[in-house]
Formats: structure tokens, C-alpha cells, sequence
């Protein structure tokens, strides 16, 4: 237990010791918001769609909490490249209980910055149906931090350096994002786009949070909390899997 | 207790051999180290004196040989040996974006050091290493020297019996060289832990070290006291003694930490 603790406090410490990250990485989700928010507001609503900041608000936190979440995962390269790592690898603990400590301090991290989102979407003319739904939404919150941090614990363990980091952005973390039905509904897409919305993780994600904060969901709470409570315990064990194999 | 505890060696090697796929990075070597002693083991570069000390500190595993460290077996019982020793890495190994005291906290807590030792063996570490009046700044604003002088104080925290150190003392003054060593040798003495040490300065081994080894190719070339490999290749310093014995030609240079950890990556990585 204080082994995970230790590193999810690390973690943790170092994430509220850079604000300068912290306020930086509040610009794109900021500029998604006021740009798509209030550029496709009319179409949305001439489409009969209702209000588009209702929509997009959830989708727009939870695209900050999938990059938090990752990088989080991902700065284990860091640690391997300045060789922090290896000071935790000979140290007489199970590699699951660092990866885990690891795991949820990049979640929790990842998690806060979804509150700092939603937040700046209620300034920005997002509106809460239901407050007493708001522990719901943040339990999704967590599970996808949880599930994207896994993520980014996995992949590291297989980079060498950074050089792959640009790849893993343009293919994979873009597109989970833009595919998640963050940006549109999911109803009427043409075939091919639709299967490929219901295989990303997120989509469920966003879709609980919507249910639980705005009352539209696609899904249903029951589905989504299911698809995402398995697949981030799949990542974990994936990510502690590659995690154990990794040569400090 | 097994026989290697009985003999007073807290180190046994026997025929110890790391095999990457063709190239036989260490080759059935075998020397062991006693309580206490400050042990120097020298040798060119890519020689095997890394590859060597990842076996023992359970970061590599053996393709072949017995290793026993503090009566366990690095292989094995990975946990155990974990505990007996402290290691200073030829790469630094802080977390720069934490304190000093941080980094020391992080170290404790991994290695189950109690609170009450944890506090009171930090804070006479710290200013044994002279550290004490730094310890809330961040490691990123430490002289190299100084994340030296952390990294040993952090490697003590949990009274290894065995203290590993792969060249810690390069790139380092004449002044924090010896600074280091003259707290080494105390804990050492005091706490009768031993100390296996790498490097390329001979006269610091020559100082400091009780017994020496010199690994080229692989293999173990000589071993004994400095008087003992003075005589034998009939020379009066460890310099002359480590030419005579390896050769004067110029091994192939290193890469610097990250490039080698990446050549290791490739070379290990993927399993």
C-alpha cells in the first residue's frame, strides 16, 4: 500500500508543482469549446439537434482527460530516459504495485483536469441538468483516466524514446478522440463510421457522462459503465503486463 | 547460513557467463568478495564490468553461473538480494522534479525503512554528504557533484550490507571525489558494509580499494591486493600494472546513458 502510495503521490506532486503545464494544456479544450461550440451552435440547432454546447461540453472534458491521461502513462519514457527508472526497478517491490501506484496517480491527475474542463465549460454557457448526478459523471471520469493512463503505461513500456511519441499522437490518440462521437451524435453515421465509433472505449465514456450530466445518452448508463469497466481492466493488465517485462 | 556466509564472502561468483545472442559479454567469471571489503573492479570500457554488476543487482539475468549475494541467489530470490544491497548508478537516477528529501523518502518508503529510522537516517545522511541546508530544493538546481553526493546518501538510507557503484565518482572534482570516499570508507567501516566499485580512475583505486579485479573480454585477468598485481606484471603503480595487463590499444568508446540504453533496448529489450 505505501508503495502505491509513495508513487501515487509523486505523481500527483509533480503535476500541481508545473502550473504552467497545467494552464497550457487548458487551451485547446478552451478553443474547442468556443470555436466548435459556438461555430456549429446554429447548424446544430437548425438541424433540430437542440443545443450544441450541451453536447459538445461532455465530450470536450473527457478529450482533456484522454491526453492528460496518456501523457501520464507516457512520461514513464521519461522516467526510463533520465533513469529514474531504474532506482524504482531494483527497489525490492512488485512491479504490479508500482505500475498500479503509477496508474492511479496518472488518473487521478487526469481526472482533476477533467474538473478544471468542466468548470471552464460552465463559464462558458454549459449547463448541469442534474447536480446530484454529478458523482456518476465522475466516476466515468475516472474509469477512462484509469483506462487511457493504462494505455500510456503499456505503450511506453514498448518505446525506447520519444521518437515514436508523434506517431502514437496522429494515430492513435487523434483518432480515438475524434472518433468517440465527442464532436457529433452517433445516431445516422454511415455504416463504417458507426462500427468504428462502438469499438472506441472513449465513445462509452463520453456517452455516460452525457447521460449523467445533460440526461442524452445513446447507450444507456448500464452499457457504458460495463464496456468501460472491462476494458480498462483489460488495459491494466495489459499495461502491467508489458510493465513487468520492461528491462530498466 | 550457507557456505558462502560461513567463508565471510558476501559476494560469490562462479562461473558466471552473459551470453547476447553471438557476443559473449561476460565469460565464465568467478571471484568473491569478503564482509567489509572495499572492492574495486576495473576494467576497459566494454570490458563487462556493467553487464556484470546488472547480474548481481538482479537487473539481468545470467545465461549461465551461480551467483550468491548476502546468501541468495539474484536470480531467485530477487526480493531478498534487493534489500541487502545500494546501488549508485554510472547514469544519474534522481527525480529532478522532486527535493533532495523527496528523492530520500521515495527511496525509504520502497525499501520499508520505518518512519522513525526513516527520518532520523535521512537527516544524518544528508548532512554526512552535505546536504542537509539543500534538502527542500529540487534535485534540477544540484550540481552534478551534488546529485552524486544524493545518490550515495540514498543508496546508505536502507544499511545495505553491500553497496554497488558503478563508476560514481566520473566527471566528478578531485574535492567531491574524495568527499565521497572518505564517507564511503566510514559507513563502510562503521557499518562493516562492503563496497564494489567500478571505475576508470586507477589512482582512486588505488587508494581506496582492499582487493582489485580487472575483467577484459569478459574474462577475469588478474585478482588480488595492489601489491599482489604490482609484483606479478613487475610494475609500481595500478596504471602500469592495468596496461601491462590489458594492453595499450584503444577499446571502442562508449555511447553516452541514453544512446546505451537504447543500444540496450535493442539489444534486450524485446522479450
Amino acid at each position: 500500500m505505501s508503495t502505491m502510495y509513495i508513487l501515487w503521490l509523486r505523481q500527483v506532486k509533480k503535476y500541481f508543482r508545473t502550473p504552467s503545464r497545467i494552464i497550457g494544456s487548458l487551451g485547446q479544450p478552451l478553443l474547442f469549446l468556443l470555436v466548435f461550440g459556438f461555430g456549429f451552435g446554429s447548424i446544430f440547432k437548425q438541424a433540430g439537434q437542440g443545443d450544441y454546447m450541451q453536447f459538445l461540453a461532455p465530450g470536450i472534458i473527457m478529450m482533456s482527460v484522454l491526453f492528460t491521461a496518456v501523457f501520464s502513462g507516457i512520461d514513464l519514457i521519461w522516467d526510463r530516459q533520465f533513469g529514474f527508472l531504474k532506482e524504482t526497478m531494483v527497489a525490492p517491490v512488485p512491479r504490479w504495485q508500482i505500475m498500479l501506484g503509477k496508474t492511479l496517480g496518472g488518473a487521478t491527475v487526469a481526472s482533476f483536469q477533467g474538473v478544471i474542463v468542466f468548470i471552464l465549460s460552465l463559464i462558458v454557457g454549459f449547463k448541469v441538468q442534474n447536480f446530484l448526478m454529478l458523482p456518476v459523471a465522475a466516476v466515468f471520469v475516472f474509469l477512462i483516466a484509469l483506462l487511457f493512463t493504462s494505455l500510456g503505461i503499456a505503450i511506453a513500456s514498448r518505446l525506447e524514446d520519444m521518437q515514436g511519441f508523434q506517431l502514437i499522437m496522429n494515430f492513435l490518440v487523434m483518432p480515438i478522440f475524434f472518433l468517440s462521437g465527442s464532436l457529433f451524435p452517433l445516431q445516422g453515421l454511415p455504416k463504417a463510421l458507426e462500427v468504428i465509433t462502438r469499438l472506441d472505449p472513449l465513445t462509452y465514456g463520453i456517452d455516460g457522462v452525457r447521460e449523467s450530466l445533460v440526461g442524452a445518452g445513446t447507450f444507456g448508463m448500464g452499457i457504458d459503465l460495463l464496456v468501460v469497466i472491462v476494458i480498462a481492466v483489460i488495459l491494466l493488465g495489459i499495461g502491467s503486463y508489458l510493465f513487468e517485462k520492461i528491462q530498466a | 547460513m550457507n557456505m558462502s556466509q560461513q567463508d565471510g564472502n558476501i559476494i560469490s561468483v562462479a562461473g558466471l557467463t552473459k551470453k547476447f545472442k553471438d557476443f559473449v559479454a561476460v565469460d565464465n567469471i568467478s571471484f568473491n568478495v569478503k564482509k567489509g571489503e572495499i572492492f574495486a573492479f576495473l576494467g576497459p570500457n566494454g570490458a563487462g564490468k556493467s553487464t556484470t554488476i546488472q547480474m548481481l543487482t538482479t537487473l539481468l539475468k545470467p545465461t549461465g553461473g551461480k551467483v550468491t549475494i548476502n546468501g541468495n541467489d539474484p536470480a531467485k530470490n530477487k526480493d531478498a538480494v534487493r534489500k541487502s544491497f545500494g546501488i549508485v548508478f554510472q547514469d544519474p537516477s534522481l527525480d529532478s522534479d522532486l527535493t533532495a528529501l523527496e528523492n530520500m523518502q521515495y527511496h525509504a518508503v520502497l525499501y520499508k525503512v520505518p518512519k522513525e529510522v526513516r527520518e532520523k537516517r535521512t537527516e544524518e545522511l544528508l548532512r554526512f554528504v552535505e546536504l542537509w541546508d539543500r534538502k527542500n530544493d529540487m534535485v534540477k538546481t544540484f550540481s552534478g557533484g551534488m546529485k552524486r553526493r544524493l545518490e550515495v546518501a540514498r543508496g546508505l538510507l536502507h544499511h545495505p550490507k553491500i553497496m554497488f557503484l558503478d563508476e560514481p565518482t566520473l566527471g566528478l572534482d578531485p574535492q567531491t571525489r574524495n568527499h565521497i570516499w572518505s564517507y564511503l570508507k566510514d559507513i563502510s567501516e562503521k557499518e562493516n558494509m562492503t563496497v564494489f566499485f567500478t571505475t576508470h580512475y586507477m589512482a582512486e583505486a588505488e587508494k581506496v580499494a582492499e582487493r582489485i579485479a580487472i575483467i577484459d573480454h569478459g574474462k577475469i585477468v588478474a585478482i588480488g591486493s595492489l601489491a599482489e598485481l604490482e609484483s606479478k606484471t613487475k610494475t609500481n603503480s595500478l596504471e602500469e600494472a592495468f596496461i601491462a595487463i590489458t594492453g595499450s590499444t584503444i577499446r571502442e568508446e562508449q555511447v553516452n546513458g541514453t544512446g546505451r540504453m537504447r543500444a540496450m533496448q535493442r539489444l534486450w529489450g524485446r522479450r
